[in-house]
């Protein structure tokens, strides 16, 4: 067990006390744990599968296949990173069955990038017009958040959900794809870069808009 | 540094990798590089959208099925304390 993975729980009962509980038999603390976090399941498997049925199976499984395993879970990882764990490899698993009448194997999106991919510059830059948080509050504005997020190659877009969104490590997000930490690292970049130039294409403000830059130059003078 | 230098070094300056050396180094590229500037700023801002953004509402329906099928496999395992090993 680590310590700091029974840290940031402002909940009055932690994920750990459950687990313990619904170990010594409790559905009630197992029934929380799932409230807890079966529209973070959901969401992962939506956004890598991109299918609502499918995500739906997914979160099913996982759930289930948790409480299969609970008492066999060691608590090394916290709970919410053997978790996701568990539905990545499960909406993986049936990416896999998808595939299988299809000429694109899995494999050739996990297979290392290409020897001197480059990296995308940064093309339109320019400050955005909200927040963040402004942002999300209106439906159309992550209706466009999502079709960037669709718009990535599955690649780069399954690094991006599990080191971002979900907040793996670099580490697990590689243990969990089966890639090594290098190309985790680089297709977060392209991930980052990619989802960056798009949502500021739509919500950036050209009147607060720069010229993009020489990239082999020294930095610019100011203004 | 040059603009080119820090977007290889974007992920680890973003995620507070960097050692503290190289960031001082590239934090005095960001005072004098406005477009670089906007760039970290939209790749926190794009980060901070998608952590923000990511609840898609479970259907109810499939919340009930979630739930009852939980139930269902519970009792079927006799749990009450017992489990596999």
């Amino acid at each position: 067990m680590t310590a700091t993975d029974r840290d940031n729980r402002p909940d009055p009962a932690s994920d750990a006390d459950l687990v313990h509980r619904a170990k010594g038999g409790e559905l009630a603390a197992l029934e929380t744990l799932v409230t807890r976090y079966e529209t973070r399941v959901y969401s992962l498997a939506l956004r890598i599968l991109r299918h609502p049925h499918d995500a739906q199976d997914v979160t099913q499984q996982t759930f289930l296949s948790v409480m299969e395993h609970l008492t066999a879970f060691r608590e090394e990882a916290s709970f919410a990173t053997w978790l996701l764990r568990i539905a990545t490899h499960a909406a993986l698993k049936v990416l896999r069955k998808r595939r299988g009448l299809e000429t694109v194997s899995l494999e050739a999106a996990t297979e290392p990038p290409a020897d001197g991919e480059s990296i995308p510059h940064p093309e339109y830059i320019a400050d955005w017009r909200e927040t963040p948080e402004r942002l999300v509050e209106h439906q159309e504005t992550r209706q466009m958040v999502e079709l960037a997020l669709g718009e990535l190659d599955e690649k780069h877009r399954w690094v991006f959900l599990l080191r971002d969104v979900q907040g793996l490590s670099v580490k697990e997000t590689a243990a969990a794809l089966g890639l090594s930490e290098a190309n985790v690292k680089v297709r977060l970049l392209r991930a980052r870069l990619q989802l960056r130039e798009t949502l500021t294409r739509a919500f950036g403000d050209p009147a607060r808009r720069w010229a993009p830059h020489r990239h082999d130059a020294d930095a610019a003078a100011p203004v | 540094m040059k603009c080119q230098d820090l977007l290889a070094m974007l992920n680890d300056y973003v995620d507070g990798d960097l050692a503290p050396g190289v960031c001082a180094e590239l934090e005095r590229h960001l005072a004098g590089c406005n477009p670089c500037q906007v760039v970290v700023d939209n790749i926190r801002k794009t980060i901070t959208l998608y952590r923000a953004g990511q609840a898609y509402a479970l259907p109810r329906e499939f919340r009930e099925r979630l739930h009852a099928a939980l139930r269902e496999r519970w009792k079927q395992a006799g749990n009450a304390g017992g489990g596999p090993r």
